[in-house]
């Protein structure tokens, strides 16, 4: 079992595995290949359960020849029954898989995990990424404790949590002042003639494989099984068509039997280029001008747009988008239901589950899995005025004065 | 009108190394023509059916020109015209 070559999406030239992302051909985005050989399911499984415990239990699956060395190993996150919150939205069966539970609070410690491994491979020395926050956190904190030395791009105008969970580590924090389409074309432009790995521009087809990793838990966590429909954030649609990647992989296998999930895409409506190409019925996005408190997921220019595109399409998916006060409805949900407290791009997907159930796409008997991608303390601003807080004297009368009537009142 | 064409690394296979061409156009399909011009092969690595393929981006002065008029985009003398792949990020 070993990754082969980079082959593009679009036109299946082949290419050497180094770094590079993009087909001279065509200028189609390059994909990791691999040769399985002959391999033997329950074996495989074998090895797995008794790998790490993390995404490197699933190496023979990654673009590695060994399995790296790695000292922040993400991974084996929670899949949680989550009963309160299908009985709230009329559903049977939803699970949710908690990827804030991981070293940067976010499931980019996957992705960053394998592009920094294969970055080091590859003799670099540098590492870099575009972000709209998570993958900042990531990389700053993967490239310290692997003592490499790393730049981060981000808008300026991010949440203050996200820079300053980034800043910590030490990197070379640059703050851009556009919106992360302009963070994405400058690294893009930075990356012909700095000798870095971009982790998300020139190691992306390693990097994105990352995200697999999900798809496999998924099924492990399952007992060897497959969800009927996912629920997931769509910002440049990477995760998204990766977690299809992963599935179809291990059923192709005969890793776990059954067909691909109903892929469902969430996105804000204050950037919702894939929804919008999804409900007008074309196969490419318009760019969008992003203008959303999601701002994980404020991509107006989405990579993997088309390809997300394809997955809820082939699946009898959907892609939706959701308000503002939707998100913020979504993350209030999921916390009084679950004790998960998500960020707005959970808020997002959340939004679009009840949205799904509301609007009768989901049979109560299907077995839905829900992605929280990111942590509820790198958006606080997101939850603000949405409780209230009793101030009292620190005596019993200050006590029963204030909560008292609300007492007898209930 | 001077305009000045940005090349990206993966294509300079077929612009003989070069990364910035000067031709003269007064709109961006103009210019991207006159680089053809001089350079047929890199006509059908980034175009398809007269259009650009999907994952072709193009900026003036560091604008998608999608958020413009695309190909009609009018150019200005001096302006710059950026090719780059649209399968970054996220």
């Amino acid at each position: 079992m070993a990754p082969e070559a980079l082959v593009c999406k679009e036109c299946d030239s082949s290419y050497p595995l180094d770094a590079r992302y993009v087909c001279e051909r065509c200028f189609g985005p390059l994909e990791v290949a691999y040769d399985f050989g002959d391999l033997d399911p329950a074996e495989a499984r074998r090895k797995i359960q008794a790998g790490s415990r993390g995404i490197w239990r699933y190496a023979d699956f990654l673009p590695f020849h060994e399995r790296p060395r790695d000292p922040l190993e993400p991974g084996l996150t929670p899949l949680i029954r989550a009963g309160r919150l299908a009985d709230a939205l009329g559903l049977r069966e939803v699970s949710v898989k908690n990827d804030a539970a991981n070293p940067t609070h976010s499931f980019k410690d996957r992705v960053v995990a394998v592009g920094l491994a294969k970055a080091r491979e590859l003799g670099f020395e540098t590492v870099a990424c575009a972000s709209t926050g998570n993958l900042a956190n990531a990389v700053a904190a993967h490239a310290a404790a692997s003592g490499v030395d790393s730049y981060v791009f981000v808008p300026a105008d991010l949440e203050e949590q996200k820079l300053l969970a980034t800043g910590v580590y030490g990197t070379k924090l640059v703050g851009v002042k556009g919106t992360y389409d302009d963070v994405n074309r400058l690294c893009t432009q930075l990356c012909e003639t700095r000798p870095w790995a971009f982790v998300n521009v020139n190691l992306r087809p390693y990097y994105s494989q990352g995200s697999k990793t999900l798809a496999f838990e998924t099924v492990e966590q399952l007992g060897w099984s497959l969800p009927g429909r996912i629920v997931g954030p769509i910002a440049s649609g990477s995760l998204f068509t990766k977690l299809g990647r992963g599935f179809r992989e291990w059923i192709d296998l005969g890793m776990v039997e059954g067909r691909l999930p109903t892929f469902n895409g969430a996105q804000p409506e204050g950037c919702s280029p894939v929804a919008t190409a999804f409900a007008e019925g074309r196969d490419f996005c318009n760019p969008q001008r992003p203008d959303t408190i999601a701002k994980s997921l404020a991509i107006g220019d989405p990579a993997d747009g088309p390809y997300a595109l394809d997955l809820a399409r082939e699946t009898g998916g959907a892609i939706d988008a959701v308000t503002d006060e939707e998100i913020r409805d979504g993350i209030r949900l999921l916390a009084e239901t679950t004790g998960i407290f998500t960020e707005t791009a959970g808020g997002v997907t959340i939004a679009v589950l009840a949205k799904l159930a509301r609007r009768g796409d989901i049979d109560p008997s299907e077995r839905v899995v829900c992605y929280i991608t990111g942590e509820g303390l790198k958006t606080l601003d997101a939850t603000r005025d949405g409780f209230h807080m009793y101030e009292i004297e620190p005596t019993l009368e200050g006590f029963e004065a204030e909560l008292e009537p609300v007492a007898s009142a209930s | 009108m001077a305009i000045l064409v940005k090349i990206p690394a993966q294509l300079r296979a077929v612009t003989d190394g070069e990364g910035e061409i000067e031709v003269e156009g007064t709109t961006v399909g103009e210019a991207l023509d006159a680089v053809f011009d001089e350079h047929d092969d890199l006509r059908e690595r980034i175009t398809e059916d007269g259009g650009l393929r999907r994952f072709v981006n193009v900026y003036v002065s560091g604008e998608d020109i999608r958020f413009r008029d695309g190909l009609e985009t009018e150019l200005s003398d001096g302006d710059e015209v950026t090719i780059l792949p649209a399968v970054a990020g996220g």
